[in-house]
């Protein structure tokens, strides 16, 4: 799908050599925009706590959340905008999602990499 | 013209013939909502439907917004769409009107001319489609039931050409048109079908095959270029619209061009107007003329595109020139007509005298001694070589 989308519409392409109307002659194309960079907060899933109820998954406008075999592995960072909804319908008792600032997350990455 | 095909000599409201040029193009979607003068065009074709006249899904919505977001949907998935509107219904229709036009969608579209509210009224001005004269739409105008007839008709094989891509506007003047009775010569089914053709276009969404994106996001690196190739589409129309003009003239053995001139070729004054005042404004310019007054008229018919060049063209040889609108602008330099003329004028060699009189504001009548008014007056800024101003407002309570 990518490499359709970069055929079809040419970030150079002058005005006469588009698809007429603002169409992209191929679908599935908002995966190839990166809503993650809107984010200034980002949720961490606790494995250890989650019970899999799939409230997160069903409420994700951007189905950021990432499911394997029935169990949350996690999220898509690259959609992810940080709404936070996910963390707000996590069952209270649960509280397997939190909010963090994106700046700490990035710092906390930045130590364990320079860790090993 | 040598070959012309069998016409069909009936009497028709202004309404009734659209709705049958409808019945004869058989659009796959209706999408409509009833407004005063248009109900009946909407009317009539759903009691087509009904009576199986035509296999269109016919879709009653619940307002003029929803008009045209299924219009534009059903077009969009590869349906030949339609639907109809007056006044307040294509002021409702506003947002959409642009997504059909950006999303180059070619939806035909009639547009019974009535005054927008406020205050409250439903006779005819054109304020209405004169408002979205910057919609991205192409505007046809008619002198009366058989010029709408013809340019529904007409409209969408302009819409559909791979040049243009544009909806169109068919515009009719409220019940002066939409309600009077004329004969009307209607072509046969058939003859109507084969010219309109079958609705193509390049990515249908229903096309599951083959599945596209449809108005995605086009933010600062994508919006402009779009835009630059929606006026180029729209310069393209005018050759288009000719074309088609000149092959419907093979049809019928009427020709219709950008506009009509009338007894303009030696004029020494003259006037512009759009729609059914062109008829009265003919038959006061053989009276002037049978009295050595050299009256003429030029009636526009395509007001998008604005055909400035030609108009330049053949109003260069006269001296002064009054343009009638039936809208105000209320940019305090007169109607939108009058801009447009008078910016055409402005590259002519020997520039003439611009006049402008706004006109039958909410279905005030205009007769044959209001028209006489105008040229009297242009015949004295012809002999003065004198404007006394630039807006007049003609059949109003002084």
């Amino acid at each position: 799908m990518s490499d359709n989308k970069k055929q079809v519409v040419r970030k150079d392409a002058a005005w006469h050599e588009l698809p007429v109307g603002g169409i992209i002659p191929a679908g599935g194309t908002a995966k190839e925009f990166k809503t993650g960079d809107w984010r200034t907060i980002r949720p961490i899933h606790d494995r250890e706590k989650c019970i899999d109820c799939m409230f997160c998954w069903a409420y994700c406008p951007d189905m950021s959340v990432i499911v394997e075999d029935g169990k949350v592995v996690g999220f898509d960072y690259d959609h992810c905008k940080g709404c936070g909804i996910c963390a707000k319908v996590c069952p209270p008792r649960v509280s397997a999602i939190t909010m963090v600032p994106d700046s700490e997350a990035d710092a906390e990455t930045k130590k364990e990499e320079e860790a090993v | 013209m040598s070959v012309v095909a069998k016409k069909h000599r009936i009497a028709l409201t202004g309404n009734e013939a659209v709705a049958q040029a409808m019945r004869q193009i058989h659009p796959d979607v209706v999408a409509a909502y009833p407004i005063t003068p248009q109900t009946e065009i909407v009317q009539i074709f759903s009691s087509f439907v009904s009576d199986g006249l035509v296999h269109t899904e016919y879709v009653p919505v619940e307002s003029e917004h929803s008009a045209m977001s299924a219009t534009v949907g059903a077009a969009a998935a590869g349906a030949r769409s339609m639907t109809a509107t007056s006044a307040n219904g294509l002021a409702l229709m506003w947002e959409i009107l642009y997504i059909a036009s950006g999303s180059r969608l070619p939806i035909v579209m009639p547009v019974v001319n009535r005054a927008l509210s406020g205050p409250i009224n439903i006779h005819c001005d054109h304020s209405d489609t004169m408002g979205a004269r910057d919609s991205g739409w192409i505007h046809l105008y008619s002198e009366n039931a058989q010029e709408a007839y013809d340019n529904m008709i007409q409209a969408v094989r302009i819409a559909e050409h791979p040049d243009v891509k544009l909806p169109v506007m068919v515009c009719m003047d409220g019940f002066i048109i939409s309600h009077g009775m004329e004969n009307v010569e209607l072509l046969d089914d058939k003859v109507v079908s084969d010219f309109v053709g079958s609705y193509k276009i390049d990515h249908p969404l229903l096309d599951i095959d083959n599945p596209i994106t449809f108005g995605p996001l086009d933010l600062q690196d994508f919006y402009f270029e779009h835009k630059r190739a929606q006026a180029e589409a729209m310069v393209r129309a005018k050759n288009v619209i000719l074309q088609i003009g000149e092959e419907y003239a093979k049809l019928t053995g009427t020709k219709y061009e950008l506009f009509e001139t009338y007894r303009l070729d030696d004029a020494e004054v003259a006037i512009v107007v759009i729609g059914s005042t062109a008829g009265t404004a003919k038959v006061q310019i053989d009276k002037l003329r049978s009295q050595g007054i050299k009256a003429g008229m030029l009636k526009v018919r395509v007001f998008r595109p604005f055909p400035y060049e030609e108009i330049k063209q053949a109003l260069s040889h006269v001296s002064a020139i009054a343009v009638l609108d039936r809208a105000d602008s209320f940019s305090s330099i007169g109607g939108p007509l009058f801009s447009e003329t008078r910016a055409a004028m402005y590259d002519a060699e020997k520039r003439p005298l611009i006049t402008n009189y706004v006109y039958g504001l909410g279905g005030r009548d205009i007769n044959l001694a209001m028209i006489e008014k105008v040229y009297q007056d242009l015949l004295e800024i012809k002999d003065t070589g004198k404007l006394k101003q630039y807006v007049n407002y003609l059949g109003v309570r002084e």
